[in-house]
């Protein structure tokens, strides 16, 4: 495993969205996420995250050290199981699997420790954001809680969106006692006709080289992830997304150079003047002060 | 109050969780001192210091919002769990309908606090440590804004802007309130007894937009 980031980061991601719904909202029917009193729109943290994930699990297919612990069809408890073993922690005969993981605490006070070194050091998802693996049941294992490096907000639309309420209709019918009575059946979509939307994104080194042992490695994977994660998300729901900007600020040091806001404020996007509606990225204007930026800190556009 | 400390800090969203609701979290109105403690920690911190907290100023209005997310259930039940450490080929995933419950969170939109704070020394500082040594690093990261990691308010998605407060004079959003009752609030957690986490609350007023913590009556 190669060594930990050495250095701070931020990173701004810009994605679009085209007559699509890029995050819906459970409490409004599956509509996208509005800001109620800017009109903003809104995509969550782990809305994103998940798309990293899945960009992952997809690119590594489940390769050494790039296992992913949140995803389909495996028990969370299955996984800390396997970092027993590997520490030589087997079920004996006597099937009190409990009293064995008594005694190795007893004998080992470290076993915390080595059980999320061993969970961060295979799994991509936990290296990277952290994961909370204590089940809290009397007796069962305790793998600790890990706080990731990468800490990303919600992501918001430059301008107020709109929701759009497209109905459908479809000819095949679910039950058979529906379709005596009728030939089609009436849908919902809803869709933004166009949104570009802003994330921002923290990476603390020191979390890095202290917990996780997030490495370059890992990172250049993140930004490819970034820059690919709605490639492979198509869905009839979503319509077309892209990431249309990653620009990454990198701190030539492990605590930073200037604080993350400062950097934030020097990316400016704008409106074109005389567009009224937007409704493609080249409506935007995407713009970098520099000189509103340290020369220490170095700026990537990845994209 | 030579080792006092004046931090700005300020953001979009903050959620800071009642310890009563929990499941569906609701956000405190205000910065419990917990999580201002948390926010002073994430940029800089020693085991030969301890941050206490003496003033909270709420610079804007409280105003809520809420976000309903699909979070995963943070309990497994016990009989479940103990069968498949039993080799039983249970599933518990993650992803399956069962372990997925949407949650909403009452959030709270747009704040700016000023957090007034000083630090302690404790007796497991290095002999080389001195009071002096660590407020200079202090100092320098904030005026550089430099951190161990971003700090939050509350949660990680909500991060937490921070610089150092220069004002002599604090405006708050709630100057012509006198007094504003916030009931019991957390106050922090008490971990000096690893065995015996406990909370400790208080009664929480806010007077003229300022939380004053300075010998506040703590109750377990």
């Amino acid at each position: 495993m190669s060594e930990a980031i050495k250095n701070r980061y931020e990173f701004v991601i810009l994605f679009d969205v085209e007559n699509g719904n890029p995050n819906g909202d459970p409490d409004a029917g599956n509509m996208p996420r509005i800001d109620p009193e800017s009109g903003l729109g809104l995509v969550t943290d782990v809305c994103l995250k998940r798309k990293i994930r899945n960009y992952v699990e997809m690119v590594k297919e489940d390769e050494a050290g790039y296992k992913i612990y949140i995803k389909e069809d495996v028990p969370l408890n299955r996984s800390d199981r396997e970092a027993c073993e590997s520490l030589g922690i087997r079920e004996t005969e006597d099937k009190k699997v409990t009293d064995a993981l008594k005694k190795l605490k007893k004998d080992d006070p470290d076993v915390d420790v080595k059980l999320r070194d061993y969970m961060c050091r295979n799994f991509y998802d936990i290296r990277t954001f952290g994961a909370v693996m204590t089940t809290f049941v009397k007796a069962s294992l305790n793998c600790g809680q890990v706080r990731g490096p990468v800490q990303i907000g919600f992501a918001r639309s430059i301008d107020p969106i709109v929701s759009q309420e497209v109905t459908i209709t479809r000819v095949a019918i679910t039950t058979e006692k529906d379709a005596e009575n009728k030939s089609t059946e009436m849908g919902r979509k809803s869709i933004v006709p166009y949104g570009l939307y802003r994330a921002e994104g923290f990476i603390s080194a020191n979390l890095a080289r202290k917990v996780t042992g997030f490495s370059e490695e890992d990172l250049q994977l993140l930004w490819d992830a970034i820059i690919n994660m709605f490639e492979n998300d198509h869905s009839a729901a979503r319509g077309k997304m892209a990431v249309r900007e990653l620009i990454v600020f990198k701190h030539s040091k492990e605590l930073g150079d200037c604080p993350a806001y400062k950097l934030f404020d020097a990316v400016e996007v704008r409106r074109n003047e005389g567009v009224e509606y937007p409704r493609k990225y080249q409506d935007y204007t995407v713009q970098i002060h520099n000189d509103q930026i340290p020369d220490s800190v170095e700026i990537k556009r990845m994209i | 109050m030579g080792m006092g400390v004046r931090v700005r800090v300020w953001g979009d969203y903050a959620l800071f969780s009642r310890p009563e609701m929990k499941v569906e979290r609701c956000s405190y109105d205000v910065m419990t001192p917990s999580a201002a403690r948390g926010i002073l920690e994430a940029i800089y911190w020693h085991p030969g210091m301890r941050w206490i907290i003496d003033k909270i100023y709420v610079k804007k209005p409280i105003q809520f919002t809420s976000v309903r997310r699909n979070e995963v259930k943070s309990k497994i039940l016990a009989s479940n769990v103990l069968q498949v450490y039993n080799g039983a080929d249970k599933s518990l995933c993650i992803s399956s309908k069962s372990d997925i419950v949407q949650r909403a969170s009452l959030l709270l939109c747009d704040v700016e606090y000023v957090i007034e704070a000083h630090f302690e020394m404790t007796e497991n500082a290095n002999a080389s440590d001195n009071a002096g040594k660590f407020k200079d690093i202090i100092m320098r990261r904030l005026r550089r804004g430099e951190c161990f990691h971003m700090p939050y308010f509350g949660c990680r998605e909500f991060p937490a802007h921070f610089c150092l407060c220069e004002e002599e004079q604090i405006q708050t959003a709630y100057e012509d309130v006198d007094e504003k009752d916030l009931g019991f609030m957390l106050y922090d957690i008490d971990y000096s007894d690893k065995e015996n986490i406990q909370p400790m609350f208080f009664r929480a007023v806010m007077k003229n937009g300022v939380l004053d913590l300075r010998d506040c009556e703590v109750v377990r």
